[in-house]
């Protein structure tokens, strides 16, 4: 039971436990300046300086805030559900935390390549959706339930077509490990081969992390904050280091999948800080465009919400796996998937555009609104 | 005997919840309190509360000279204190039978029409927030609203309480370079309208989510009294710069911006055009402003008013402002009124919102533009 961990043979649960610890280590700091980062380049957008009395720059200031949040008292509102509410946070993280094992930051740069590693992340990040319910329905609050409600209803909808999307090129690869997905792609990136895919996920994927436009159940201007409302201090900081440490797994894994992480171009020759290097800068563009979506886009309503995932994505998702089928066991040539993935684009434009330009009015509550008038 | 499960209507008993908004939340705008009945997600019931921010405005007015009232009606219409001046002002000059020298009326209009421009770019800002973007349409409308004010601060040396108006005329003259910042402010409001136009019309987002929501129709909003931008949306032309002029609105030409659905985005947008036709009133009053006395040749030292009633009302940026004065004689109204547009398009609240999902009701509080100083009073 031995292994070669930086060139050191060392027990395989050793070297696990060391991995493990550099890449929570490794975490904290990420998200620490993820926030900044985000503090930056949102004020940057809105013609703010962002913080800058902290350190040069204002760069302390996540250690700022994360020594305050600390430092604050940890409170429980009196009408809550003791064990669910303190339990609630930790099935937020700890799901976010356990998917880091898979996560490739270079070729071989991971805690483990599992076999079914998109599988495992997929369902150990989908836990979390639990972890909001809990946190709704034990504080006693009804925007917080509203809240938790809403993430539940949103975590189901969107973990389809994401789900669906990820096995479509998985298909492709004809493997669920992370790290052959990515060496498949030494070549040419799968987004070539799946435009609509990548749009697709990052859709999904915005809604997974409750992200702008898609934060509904945070929802600061309706619900004041959702789920989170009655966590303060600690607590309060875990819900925030789960939403940016997902942010970065889930913008990894997208650029593992779809932009052809650290294998193109030319990764496998150029080594491991090449690799890296190229890793950052794909998540890191999956990540800007995050923070830039969340500075110009207004929030969906829930119903629009739902009815985007269920409507369009998922036919659109579930075509996208008939297609990539029909083109695999027929032996076709892979460019018919190019041009069906920019048609499949046109389309989802399509079904936006028809959406905003329905008339006035939704039937379904008009009616209610009717009915209830006349009873 | 049949089973309890076949009857659909026994299936689930629900119970609707009340979910309170405000006084302290993030988009009441102010301290406006509504416990919304809520059915899942739909509201059923809307039930506001109102009188926060009531501090008794029209009662202390009727305890003081008519000068020293200016200073209040500022504080029952902050985003839009010289409109709120204004009413007043007139309102007594029409009392005491003033008459106003021109210059003072033209530049009365100037400010008051630059009080609509940033009353209204606040309106966008805080409705952007209300739909969901993060802020970036705050900071984008109060750049605007900053150049605005700083102008108002070059004029009367203050930034939103203003007591610049006086019965009769200004309180002093302008400043000199007055006509070449006022271009500037123009200039730049122009760019912030189209900034913020850029930002929400055209998103796809903004459009399904304002469209169609909150409607209400033109019988109704009549019926409410509801007024201004608010009553516009649902497509009737009724403007009080045009159908009960006062100033000089007949002499300079603008158009009243009307809606067709009453809905949110029609009153967003009545709003957004709105501010197109203040910068071109604003154009023409610099071109027609010439120098000359800002207040009457004669004005007694202490201010009577022969006995009388008076209703005075003007267009404000959130509709009818009216002042109705009674006085007895003497140094004081013995009863002094304001028509508060915010209060009674706040009636229709009710009407717009039932039905719709608790994410519009925030939209819907956001479309009717409400100051709750001007509600409270």
């Amino acid at each position: 039971m031995t292994a070669e961990f930086l060139g050191i043979e060392m027990p395989v649960l050793l070297e696990a436990f060391i991995k493990v610890n550099i890449v929570v280590l490794a975490m904290t700091v990420v998200v620490m300046a993820l926030i900044y980062l985000e503090r930056k380049i949102i004020g940057r957008f809105q013609m703010r300086l962002g913080p800058t009395r902290t350190g040069p720059f204002g760069l302390l200031q996540s250690i700022a805030d994360a020594l305050k949040l600390v430092g604050k008292e940890d409170l429980r509102p009196t009408g809550a559900d003791p064990w669910v509410f303190e339990l609630s946070i930790y099935f937020i993280f700890v799901p976010v935390f356990v998917g880091f094992v898979v996560v490739p930051f270079a070729i071989g740069w991971e805690i483990r390549a599992l076999e079914l590693g998109l599988l495992y992340l997929l369902a150990t990040s989908s836990v979390s959706g639990l972890g909001f319910a809990m946190a709704g329905w034990a504080s006693d609050n009804r925007y917080a339930m509203l809240g938790g409600l809403r993430a539940v209803a949103q975590g189901v909808a969107y973990e389809i077509p994401l789900v669906v999307t990820l096995l479509a090129v998985a298909m492709l690869s004809g493997s669920l490990n992370l790290r052959e997905i990515m060496l498949d792609q030494g070549t040419v990136p799968n987004i070539v081969w799946q435009p609509l895919g990548f749009i697709m996920f990052y859709i999904a994927m915005l809604a997974e992390l409750n992200r702008a436009p898609f934060d509904i159940a945070v929802g600061e201007s309706e619900t004041a904050g959702g789920p989170h409302i009655e966590f303060s201090g600690i607590r309060w900081s875990m819900f925030q280091l789960a939403e940016y440490a997902h942010l970065w797994i889930m913008s990894i894994v997208g650029s593992a999948i779809f932009l052809g992480g650290s294998a193109w171009p030319l990764g496998e020759d150029l080594g491991t800080p090449f690799q890296l290097l190229l890793m950052g800068i794909k998540s890191s563009a999956l990540i800007f465009l995050a923070m830039w979506t969340r500075a110009s886009l207004p929030r969906l309503r829930i119903d629009q919400l739902m009815g985007f995932a269920w409507k369009v994505l998922m036919p659109l998702a579930f075509i996208q796996v008939l297609v990539n089928g029909f083109v695999i066991v027929y032996d076709l040539p892979l460019l018919l998937l190019t041009v069906q993935g920019l048609i499949g684009i046109v389309v989802l434009n399509w079904a936006i555009q028809r959406a905003v330009a329905r008339p006035a009015g939704r039937p379904g509550i008009a009616a209610w609104a009717a009915s209830e008038a006349t009873s | 005997m049949t089973s309890v499960l076949l009857q659909p209507e026994h299936e689930f008993e629900t119970q609707d919840i009340f979910v309170n908004m405000g006084p302290q939340h993030p988009s009441t705008h102010g301290v406006f309190r509504m416990v919304l009945a809520v059915d899942g997600e739909v509201v059923r019931d809307v039930l506001p509360y109102i009188g926060y921010l009531h501090r008794g405005a029209e009662k202390l007015c009727e305890t003081m000279d008519y000068r020293q009232g200016i200073g209040f009606m500022d504080r029952t219409e902050y985003l839009a204190a010289f409109n709120a001046e204004l009413s007043y002002v007139m309102a007594v000059e029409k009392l005491a039978g003033i008459e106003v020298p021109e210059r003072a009326q033209w530049i009365r209009m100037i400010l008051c029409e630059l009080n609509r421009l940033s009353s209204h770019f606040m309106f966008l800002g805080a409705f952007g927030v209300d739909v969901g973007v993060l802020g970036t349409s705050f900071t984008y409308a109060f750049r605007e609203r900053e150049v605005i004010f700083d102008l108002f601060e070059e004029i009367c040396g203050d930034r939103m309480m203003y007591s610049y108006f006086r019965v009769g005329g200004l309180a002093w003259e302008v400043t000199d370079n007055f006509v070449a910042r006022v271009h500037q402010v123009l200039a730049s409001a122009r760019q912030g309208i189209e900034d913020l136009d850029g930002l929400l019309t055209a998103n796809e987002i903004f459009q399904a989510r304002t469209k169609g929501i909150g409607h209400i129709s033109a019988a109704d909003a009549i019926d409410w009294g509801m007024s201004g931008p608010s009553l516009r949306a649902t497509g009737v032309s009724l403007d009080i710069r045009r159908d009960e002029p006062y100033l000089f609105y007949p002499e300079v030409k603008f158009d009243v911006i009307t809606g067709t659905n009453g809905d949110v985005y029609d009153r967003y947008i009545c709003r957004l055009q709105e501010m197109y036709q203040s910068i071109r009133i604003i154009e023409q009053c610099l071109q027609r402003l010439q120098p000359g006395p800002i207040v009457p040749e004669r004005m007694s030292r202490l201010l009577r008013t022969p006995p009388g009633e008076v209703y005075l009302r003007t267009e404000a940026p959130r509709g009818e402002y009216g002042v109705y004065m009674v006085s007895n004689g003497g140094n004081r109204p013995w009863r002094c009124k304001v028509r508060s547009a915010c209060l009674s398009n706040l009636q229709a609240l009710r009407d717009m919102t039932v039905g719709h999902y608790v994410s519009d009701a925030v939209l819907v509080l956001g479309s009717i533009d409400i100051v709750l100083s001007e509600v409270d009073r």
